[in-house]
């Protein structure tokens, strides 16, 4: 062996620099580091610059705050650098990041108070082996986001873990242009979720032991309203039957416990090549906010619309569905099947379409080649005048595939 | 040396005091530089005549607000510097705009014994806000244990500290200087740069401070030159000060309230409405978006369980009751600024809240 090539074994060795190898100005944050030694660098750190945390942990008692843009976060490891705010007194989040071209990476957040990490109106966000973990598992008490991008454009996150949000593990809202892939979400209340946002690509993600496995959502009243145009495929979504423990007055704490994929009055959506299976109310349930509740939003279109799920495979039986939206399920095949069995069909739709549309192909809801999968028209609200319905001939339609995002 | 290495040189000198001079403008008054650095004690500025008394330097104005936001029952001390020549430009319902080279200059501090103001104050910090040429930028400088300087904190600090209340009680807080990204939090009530909250026509137009002989300052503020554009008087918006039931109807008070509290927030520029869709400035009129009968989007475990914002006649079903009442870090309203409860504002809330007619669906 060389002498050179010894040198730099010893050098690959000992190295405990976490700056090593960063070009442009880096502030290396060893184990020990206090809290107003971090703090002053997410500060003082110059745009373009890197903070570069080294493995350990690293306790804080206050939420962290980045407002510089170009800034990249790194750590040793999303098991080797703990950011830890088991004792945090202060603070909504644990790090709130308000600043463009932002990326973390190779980096943990364990038992925020609230939030883990929150971006708020950024331009370009990437996260990256990132871990989000509330240690004691699915609690109420746990913060309600994990990874937590709102009002950004183009957002990347990939191979990340989050676990035991109360709300939803990562979530993007009133956002554009997301791509989420390769994550692994599991006991959250919701695993992913897109809500108010558009042009996403969801994919090559695992989802397991949430309420509800990837959510698609519209909501009225924000200010950011009707997104659409979102991919959902590729993904594994399994045993989603965590019983919901998200905080009373959520809108995700009416997830019924047991949904693979939600849709709530989503625009553009395009499910294909998902593995869903094993969900006791349901492998994908598509609905309206009508039977949600009242809202005052006049912009807010509160109807799915050009919905394609194909190309998928369902599997799994289930004899009980959960929730007030379990309830009209419940009832619904208590109608077409007073005698049972009672099975729950892989697909719930809530019929609820809005009279503009009726007969508008370019807005229908097109369900096809997903196997055995069946399904069901719950036709809400369930009067004299709307009967439910198990056949799905009124949704064997396509739409054009949406186009890949581009970030 | 590299980059790194000298700023963690600097950060362990942070304390080290001393060779501070050069920070400030040459002169004999207030001299913060508008673009350039900042000092780091609070003496180099020269804004008081003298700082463990908070007496200002000739040409730093005091003032006072009709309706403070509650800051964990801190007294505070309120001043602007404008350079010679300047003036504040009226504004009838946002802050005034300020001249370049403005400072705004807030002091925190507990008195010893709330019901004898004459036994003195413990200074905490003292929050420089410094409209540079091309926008503000916040610092705060946290005082010595004699209080006879203060240092810059950049990264915020707490500070025990023990006081004598209103009833007669000793009461401590582990009280939180905000470190300098989170000026933003509050004073970014348009778009994403900082803005001042106070001066404004409606929180100005009251008397002077205890002992300043100011019957009002508007008034005073135009007499000397200091302000610019303000119309006659006569429509000058009224001052509620919130805990003085003569100074407006119960839903004025309560609204001013919660303008002051989350207005600058929960505005339709403001931050937290971008996640909330929130509204509780006083320029709202729509009550779903105030709150009324409005359900939580991203709230978590600040729904306390609650179904709505506000729900008439109910305070102990309303969230923003639930918010306003947690001391919880992931719960309470205003998020930052605040380990108490605002006792007073509470109860004025729970009122107005009680007596609103209807019913949530």
């Amino acid at each position: 062996m060389t002498r050179a090539a010894l040198l730099l074994i010893l050098l690959g060795a000992c190295s405990d620099d976490p700056c090593e190898g960063v070009e442009g100005t880096c502030i290396a944050l060893s184990a020990g580091a206090s809290t107003e030694q971090v703090q002053t660098a997410l500060i003082q750190v110059p745009p373009g610059g890197t903070i570069a945390f080294g493995a350990g942990e690293f306790p804080f008692e206050v939420d962290l705050s980045l407002d510089v843009d170009g800034v990249t976060i790194r750590g040793a490891g999303q098991n080797e650098t703990i950011l830890s705010f088991a004792r945090q007194a202060t603070g909504a989040q644990g790090m709130l990041v308000t600043a463009n071209n932002f990326t973390i990476h190779d980096l943990a957040f364990e038992n925020t108070r609230g939030d883990a990490l929150k971006i708020l109106g950024a331009d370009g966000v990437t996260i990256r082996h990132v871990r989000v973990e509330w240690l004691e598992g699915p609690r109420p008490t746990n913060g309600a986001y994990g990874l937590y991008p709102v009002q950004c454009a183009h957002v990347l996150i990939e191979d990340s873990v989050v676990e035991g949000a109360s709300d939803a593990g990562i979530y993007v809202g009133q956002s554009t242009d997301i791509i989420v892939r390769n994550n692994r979400a599991s006991r959250n209340v919701a695993g992913i979720e897109i809500e108010n946002s558009s042009r996403a690509d969801v994919h090559g993600n695992t989802a397991t032991q949430n309420t509800g496995g990837i959510l698609v959502f519209n909501l009225p009243d924000l200010q950011v309203a009707n997104g659409a145009g979102t991919r959902v495929f590729d993904n594994q979504i399994f045993e989603n039957n965590t019983e919901n423990f998200a905080p009373a007055g959520n809108i995700v704490g009416k997830v019924p416990t047991g949904t693979g994929i939600a849709l709530l009055a989503a625009h553009d959506v395009e499910i294909f090549g998902n593995t869903i299976r094993d969900h006791l109310s349901a492998n994908l349930g598509i609905i309206s906010y009508t039977p949600i509740g009242a809202f005052s939003d006049m912009s807010y279109d509160q109807y799915p619309t050009t919905i394609h799920a194909h190309d998928n495979t369902f599997s799994g039986t289930s004899d009980r569905a959960t929730g007030p939206l379990g309830a009209l399920l419940i009832s619904a095949i208590g109608e077409l099947s007073p005698n049972g069995p009672f099975i729950v069909p892989d697909i719930t739709w809530d019929g609820v379409v809005n009279p503009a549309d009726v007969g508008v192909a370019g807005k229908r809801i097109c369900i096809h080649d997903n196997g055995d999968a069946d399904f069901m028209n719950l036709a809400w609200p369930l009067n004299d005048a709307m009967k439910p319905a198990r056949d799905l001939a009124p949704h064997a339609c396509n739409h054009p595939a949406l186009p890949p995002v581009d970030l | 040396m590299t980059r790194r290495l000298l700023l963690l040189a600097a950060l362990a000198a942070c304390g080290g005091g001393g060779g501070d001079a050069d920070c400030a403008l040459p002169g004999d008054g207030p001299g913060v530089d508008p673009d350039g650095e900042l000092c780091e004690r609070l003496s180099s500025y020269r804004l008081f005549e003298d700082l463990a008394a908070q007496r200002p330097a000739e040409g730093l104005i005091p003032y006072d607000v009709a309706t403070p936001l509650f800051s964990d029952y801190t007294t505070k001390l309120r001043f602007v510097w404008l350079p010679p020549g300047t003036t504040m430009t009226w504004h009838d319902t946002d802050a005034f705009a300020l001249p370049v080279g403005a400072v705004v200059v807030k002091t925190f501090g507990y008195l010893h014994d709330r019901r004898d103001p004459s036994l003195g104050l413990r200074l905490l910090e003292t929050r420089l806000l410094v409209r540079g040429t091309d926008s503000w930028r916040g610092v705060s400088y946290v005082y010595d244990e004699d209080g006879a300087d203060a240092r810059r904190a950049i990264a915020g600090a707490f500070v025990d500290a023990s006081w004598i209340h209103d009833d007669g009680a000793e009461r401590t807080n582990h009280y939180a200087v905000p470190n300098q990204n989170q000026c933003k939090n509050c004073h970014a009530a348009h778009d994403d740069t900082l803005d001042v909250l106070g001066p404004k026509a409606r929180l100005l137009n009251r008397p002077g401070p205890e002992g300043s002989g100011v019957a009002n300052q508007l008034q005073t503020l135009i007499d000397r030159g200091a302000l610019a554009g303000a119309p006659p008087p006569a429509s000058w918006p009224r001052g509620v000060a919130v805990m003085d039931p003569a100074s407006g109807t119960l839903e004025e008070r309560a609204r001013a309230w919660l303008d002051v509290s989350c207005g600058h927030c929960h505005n339709a520029r403001g931050g937290a409405a971008r996640t909330s869709g929130l509204y509780l400035d006083l320029a709202q009129t729509d009550l779903h978006e105030l709150g009324l009968c409005k359900a939580p989007v991203a709230a978590g475990r600040g729904s306390g369980g609650r179904r709505f914002g506000i729900v008439p006649g109910q305070p102990d079903a309303s969230i923003l009751v639930f918010r306003i009442e947690s001391t919880e870090a992931d719960v309470k309203m205003p998020e930052l600024g605040r380990n108490l409860v605002d006792a007073e504002g509470v109860a004025l809330i729970r009122q107005w809240i009680a007596q609103l007619p209807g019913s949530c669906p």
